[in-house]
């Protein structure tokens, strides 16, 4: 089928990330404690790289049940604008004759990489521009519930110390802060970030650092939008 | 079985909140286009929250007493270093962290 062969071909870029990802937050969860079953429900139903790796912190922490919902909302809080750019297209994709399950399903396997490659692809005119859509979804969301599963079951199998691989989620994060900073319009955003997450460290402690720091860079944000320049939001179809 | 369901619990409201975040465009601005200010924190606001989150990461370094964070600040530069001479995320990722596991085990052990 051309549709599947050329969506295969689309992924191709973030194959590595997700397997390597994947792999990493399946790791931790074993080293945490969790059977190889959780690692695949979290995958399947959360399918969040950094989500879940937090849930990781938030599980071993004890935090209450009204924090997870809060700092999870907060951290997804950017999916809010993945979506915009696609209601059209999406909606268009279910009203097809028995495919309205697929409406909901791609909303829901939108994610930071997925979103990157559906706002760069292009279709030849030969091809189902729907079908690539959706089964690149598809794809990533299988390869990720895969290497998700298969890092908590290796970590049960290898014997080697692996005291330290968390780190790979604060690399993560650092190399996608080096992303923006490189592409941002405005370092101020940043910046913001960064002195409320450093305030709130004093302010209210190291491990309840995150909501007052989001709320005052939201607040932050909001007052300074005059002074930040951004360009249009960009319309990733062509 | 409390630890279960308390597992369970946490995986089920993250998932829930994802959704949440995630379906909120479509059944929000389905009908019309959202209002500038969202559009505007939908560009600003994750490069706050990613930095929070690098800031979040490091909360349990212990700066004060030596050898200072040695190991877990130079791992970062690593990470910065490889992401903006070689720009491969993944590159960097196995490079940093690497290094911090390395680090951790010869140069500033635990």
């Amino acid at each position: 089928m051309k549709a599947v062969r050329f969506a295969l071909k689309q992924i191709i870029p973030l194959l590595f990330s997700y397997l390597f990802v994947g792999l990493a937050s399946g790791l931790l969860l074993h080293k945490a404690g969790y059977a190889p079953i959780w690692a695949f429900l979290s995958a399947l139903f959360i399918y969040a790289g950094s989500m879940q790796i937090v849930m990781v912190t938030l599980m071993t922490s004890g935090v209450p049940l009204y924090m997870v919902a809060a700092m999870t909302l907060f951290i997804n809080a950017r999916h809010i604008f993945y979506g915009i750019s696609f209601i059209d297209e999406f909606r268009a994709i279910g009203k097809r004759k028995g495919q309205a399950w697929k409406y909901p399903y791609m909303a829901l396997t939108l994610t930071d990489e997925t979103y990157s490659v559906l706002c760069s692809l292009k279709v030849p005119e030969e091809i189902d521009r729907g079908k690539v859509e959706f089964y690149i979804l598809l794809f990533c969301h299988l390869l990720w519930v895969a290497s998700c599963t298969l890092g908590s079951v290796l970590g049960q199998m290898l014997p080697v110390d692996m005291t330290g691989i968390e780190f790979s989620a604060t690399a993560l994060f650092v190399a996608v802060v080096v992303n923006q900073w490189q592409s941002a319009d405005s370092h101020l955003p940043a910046i913001i970030g960064l002195l409320s997450a450093i305030a709130f460290y004093f302010i209210s402690g190291p491990n309840g650092l995150i909501l007052p720091a989001l709320s005052m860079s939201v607040l932050a944000l909001v007052l300074l939008q005059k002074r930040i320049p951004t360009h249009a939001l960009e319309v990733p179809h062509d | 079985m409390t630890d279960t369901l308390q597992t369970a619990a946490i995986i089920g409201i993250i998932a829930l909140m994802t959704w949440i975040t995630r379906g909120l465009p479509y059944l929000l601005f389905a009908r019309k286009s959202p209002p500038p200010v969202i559009e505007y924190l939908g560009k600003v606001l994750p490069s706050a929250i990613m930095i929070i989150l690098v800031v979040y990461c490091l909360r349990n370094t212990a700066f004060t007493v030596t050898p200072y964070g040695a190991a877990e600040l130079l791992s970062v530069l690593v990470v910065a270093g490889m992401q903006l001479w070689r720009k491969n995320s993944l590159l960097s990722i196995f490079t940093g962290t690497a290094c911090y596991m390395i680090l951790i085990r010869t140069a500033f052990p635990m």
